[in-house]
């Protein structure tokens, strides 16, 4: 795999404000690599630096082994889907399609034929002669798309395109976004908040917060290996149990649970730092009677989710837990007040860092 | 008044009201609007009265004499004439050099406003503004004290040594278009400032994104988005600048004698003579009317395209 970007201890500041501290990463060819944080954690400024509109304080920016922190973003062949799309108001969509070719040189021609593929690519063929004005959101997004790609990029950045629209439709986009970078076969890097988003489209994903990469990996290596308490809790949903770790080996941690059962987890450390706790995801622990699992716990609610059930629990040190169990005829729900016993699936609990 | 009245309110929750409603505006339109101009054009029908005033006949001499020399004593063959048409195209020479000069001045300095941080922007604004608390007559009067020959300027230019003689400007064309870009500026400035404030500058961001200079992002982007106020900064400086009498009276001299001053003249004392003074306005008009009628079907027309 040849590496398109690769960022180097990238550093940026706003006055005494550090949005960036320190971030490294390489996106692969032809991949959909996505930046994943909540807001503020940086990863906005970070596809910013890629395009140019922000420097650098400190760090370089490598496009296919070339420095490009010191290009203009208009030196540099990486286009960009923007939040609010940035289409150009006075332009139909054709023109708006093109106007990347006709920078580039492109004789009127030539840059009307690529126009009206890109608008076939992204089914909008029939609206070349609107105004951008005159298209709903969704339309005006692929509108967006289609500008971007049209030049065909090294790379293309994508700011949180699906923000705007409403549910239905940005599920339909997932998979059409998803589609259209495997047919172009441009490496697209992704900006969401979202986590279903980044699960469902993403080859790889770097999750960030404050300024830092937290993790880097695919999407089942985010959700089910996490390195640490902050990347299990922004992934899905998880529950964080205190333990004490009685030994390491090999990359396994002999833990033991409140209540004083133990277990043997892969750990995300080799020597126990700060307060160890373990991760477990509720799909993946089972209710069986009281003493025979590896937690007892006191039933406290019941809710109804239509294909699932949610159990939420506590256990007798105080601690919180929820977990599901599939909503079939064969399953009999435990009773709000009933004390049950929670069997942990093999491999399902992981030790963290902090 | 009641069916006017049924129809305009047709799902308004005003039944009734709208005629009521609609007369303030009605009533200032018809009477600051339609009524002068209607009066200035019957005025340019009719005969001139010595004493100033008019005769209530019918005549064509007022338009007569705008486009025809009869010779001193009006007994000649008629031929064609050249002093008001030259003195119209003097204006809208003058008028369009104002409303350039104010454009190139006025955009980068509505841009230099409309990116400033949001509270010092209504300093700047009012700075701009300021200028125009005092009598327009009194600073054209001010200016020509500051730009004469013995002026504080000359004084500066001579006192640093940069010149020996003094640098006429008073009663020359520069010195009518100092006067008329100081007094109309800021009417480029504010509806520039308004669209330029609106511009969404990831446009900018888009446009440097998709591989366009700053300068072609400026032509292809910025200007075409932001036009509207510009269209706007320029009638609304290019009009007044067409008739004012203010600034070539003071500043400028025989030569630059321009429309607004003819039209005055016309209306000032026993030299006056208010018929050709009508026509010499109703002429101006129709060419300011006919210019925005040409730019607004160009306009029409390029919305299409």
């Amino acid at each position: 795999m040849d590496e398109v970007v690769a960022v180097r201890r990238v550093v940026k500041r706003f006055g005494a404000f550090t949005a960036l501290a320190g971030v490294s990463m390489t996106i692969g060819q032809k991949q959909f690599f996505t930046l994943l944080g909540p807001s503020g954690c940086g990863k906005t400024t970070l596809l910013r630096c890629i395009a140019g509109f922000e420097d650098l304080s400190e760090g370089t920016i490598l496009l296919e082994g070339r420095d490009i922190a010191g290009l203009a973003p208009n030196l540099r062949p990486v286009n960009t889907v923007f939040q609010h799309y940035a289409l150009f108001p006075h332009m139909t969509v054709a023109r708006n399609v093109a106007f990347g070719l006709k920078m580039q040189g492109m004789a009127p021609g030539p840059r009307l034929k690529r126009a009206g593929e890109m608008l076939e690519l992204v089914h909008l063929s029939a609206f070349a002669d609107r105004l951008p004005s005159q298209l709903s959101g969704g339309q005006q997004q692929r509108v967006a798309l289609a500008r971007a790609l049209a030049p065909s990029p090294r790379v293309l950045l994508l700011d949180e395109p699906l923000s705007a629209l409403d549910l239905k439709l940005r599920q339909a986009m997932r998979v059409e976004l998803k589609q259209l970078q495997e047919e172009t076969g441009i490496t697209f890097v992704f900006v969401t908040h979202d986590q279903e988003e980044a699960l469902t489209m993403s080859d790889r994903i770097a999750v960030m917060s404050a300024g830092e990469v937290r993790q880097i990996g695919s999407p089942r290596e985010i959700y089910e290996a996490p390195v640490n308490r902050f990347v299990a809790g922004f992934i899905g949903e998880t529950n964080l149990l205190p333990v004490r770790v009685a030994s390491f080996a090999g990359g396994m941690a002999r833990v033991v649970l409140p209540g004083g059962h133990q277990l043997t987890c892969p750990a995300a450390q080799t020597a126990p730092t700060g307060t160890p706790h373990v991760s477990i995801r509720p799909e993946r622990m089972t209710v069986v009677p009281p003493g025979s699992g590896d937690l007892d716990a006191s039933v406290e609610r019941l809710i109804y989710l239509g294909t699932d059930l949610q159990v939420l629990a506590r256990l007798a040190d105080g601690t919180a837990l929820h977990l599901r169990m599939q909503n079939s005829a064969r399953a009999t729900p435990p009773g709000a007040g009933s004390t049950i016993g929670i069997a942990i699936e093999e491999g399902a609990a992981r030790l963290l860092a902090d | 008044m009641a069916g006017r009245a049924a129809s305009g309110a047709a799902g308004t929750g005003y039944r009734g009201l709208t005629g009521p409603l609609l007369l303030p505006a009605w009533a200032m339109i018809g009477i600051f609007l339609l009524l002068p101009v209607l009066l200035m054009t019957v005025y340019s029908f009719l005969t001139r009265e010595f004493r100033g005033g008019v005769d209530w006949t019918f005549s064509l001499a007022a338009y007569d004499r705008f486009l025809l020399s009869r010779g001193l004593f009006g007994d000649e063959p008629p031929v064609p004439e050249w002093t008001y048409i030259t003195i119209f195209w003097r204006s809208i020479w003058q008028a369009g050099l104002a409303t350039l000069i104010c454009l190139i001045v006025g955009f980068p300095t509505a841009w230099f406003i409309a990116t400033r941080p949001l509270h010092s922007r209504a300093l700047w604004l009012f700075m701009i503004t300021v200028p125009y608390w005092v009598n327009l007559l009194i600073r054209t009067v001010s200016l020509r004290f500051l730009l004469r020959d013995q002026g504080p300027l000359n004084d500066l230019l001579i006192g640093t040594g940069l010149l020996d003689s003094p640098l006429r400007i008073i009663n020359t064309n520069l010195a009518v278009q100092l006067g008329l870009f100081y007094s109309y500026l800021p009417f480029m400035v504010l509806p520039i400032y308004a669209a330029v404030e609106r511009y969404n500058f990831a446009l900018s961001e888009a446009a440097a994104d998709l591989y366009a200079s700053r300068w072609t992002t400026l032509r292809e982007i910025v200007l075409p988005v932001v036009r509207p106020g510009i269209i706007a900064g320029c009638i609304l400086v290019f009009v007044p600048s067409l008739g004012a009498f203010l600034a070539p009276d003071l500043l400028g001299g025989a030569k630059t004698y321009m429309i607004g001053s003819l039209i005055e003249e016309q209306f000032k004392g026993s030299q006056g003579n208010w018929p050709f003074g009508a026509a010499v306005s109703v002429i101006l008009m129709t060419l300011v009317l006919i210019v925005l009628m040409v730019y607004t079907r160009a306009r029409g027309r390029a919305e299409v395209r």
